[in-house]
């Protein structure tokens, strides 16, 4: 009984999906969470958070917005792509938004080290002799900063993988549900950081 | 047996059309909080991240194009979302 069931080619896309979404709502649920701490600490830290967040750069937050912005095209194409039979281009598009993501984790590190450098990380003495507030804006930032590149690793891990997939016809226009579904992560990382941006970059 | 996975194909300039409203979006959000506008900056910003972020559901993410099932669930939890933000603000108003 079992062996024949194995033997069976049998696949629900609709079901992968669901779960993919499934998924995705635990992940918009944990950072929303954290986006209502957000709220509340600023509420009761208003002016330290407004001296803060100006400490950010916001033309390297733009970039890295504009950069997973186009990302998220590249790879919303690649679906279509894959559709059309066009496997070349499907292959172009997810390497794409790999070297995109990747070039988006140099930005940051650049970022945080600048911050580092200027004694701006949880801990510090430069920190501690500001106050509370300017402690709790930089924990914030870096945590959930910090969190959300740990979701560009782990979607540029998963690209890979469906890359891999692509490229030896494991994926095709036929059975294409994990590409969907990379997408599908890789779009959940680009609203967060939709939201990440002006709260840390924008709004002071 | 028709194909389980066959839907529609989005074609690629939609898709250059939504990154261009996205840009733009991105654009005037960072020229509406440049100003000093205090609390309205706030609600501009979150105003065009939830903006940009319908556009990402519904067309990178293929809500629009998918089954109907999708959408109903995204909703589901965005409104227990909702929920939660006005129980936490209710909270913080009225201690």
């Amino acid at each position: 009984m079992s062996q024949s069931a194995a033997h069976t080619e049998h696949f629900d896309a609709t079901a992968s999906k669901i779960g993919m979404w499934l998924f995705i709502f635990t992940e918009l649920l944990l950072f929303g969470g954290l986006f209502i701490v957000y709220s509340v600490i600023r509420f009761n830290n208003q002016i330290a958070f407004h001296l803060a967040a100006q400490e950010l750069n916001v033309v390297m937050g733009a970039t890295n917005t504009v950069l997973l912005l186009i990302s998220s095209m590249t790879i919303a194409m690649a679906v279509s792509a894959i559709q059309f039979g066009n496997k070349k281009f499907t292959l172009i598009l997810i390497s794409t938004t790999i070297l995109i993501g990747l070039i988006f984790l140099v930005n940051k590190y650049f970022e945080w080290s600048i911050k580092i450098e200027h004694g701006l990380y949880p801990g510090s003495s430069v920190l501690q002799g500001f106050g509370n507030g300017d402690t709790l804006f930089f924990g914030l930032y870096f945590f959930m900063t910090g969190l959300h590149a740990l979701h560009i690793i782990a979607g540029v891990s998963i690209l890979g993988w469906v890359l891999v997939r692509v490229a030896r016809d494991k994926i095709h226009a036929g059975h294409f549900v994990h590409l969907e579904n990379g997408a599908l992560y890789w779009h959940l990382v680009d609203v967060i950081w939709i939201f990440l941006f002006p709260l840390f970059y924008l709004i002071t | 047996m028709s194909n389980p996975e066959k839907a529609h194909i989005v074609p690629y300039h939609t898709y250059g059309i939504i990154l261009v409203t996205l840009l733009v979006f991105t654009g005037l959000s960072i020229l509406v909080t440049s100003f000093e506008l205090g609390p309205l900056a706030v609600s501009a910003a979150l105003l065009f991240a939830s903006m940009k972020t319908t556009l990402v559901f519904l067309y990178f993410m293929h809500l629009k194009f998918d089954k109907k099932l999708y959408s109903i669930m995204v909703l589901v939890v965005l409104l227990l979302f909702l929920i939660v933000i006005v129980i936490t603000f209710l909270d913080y108003s009225f201690r």
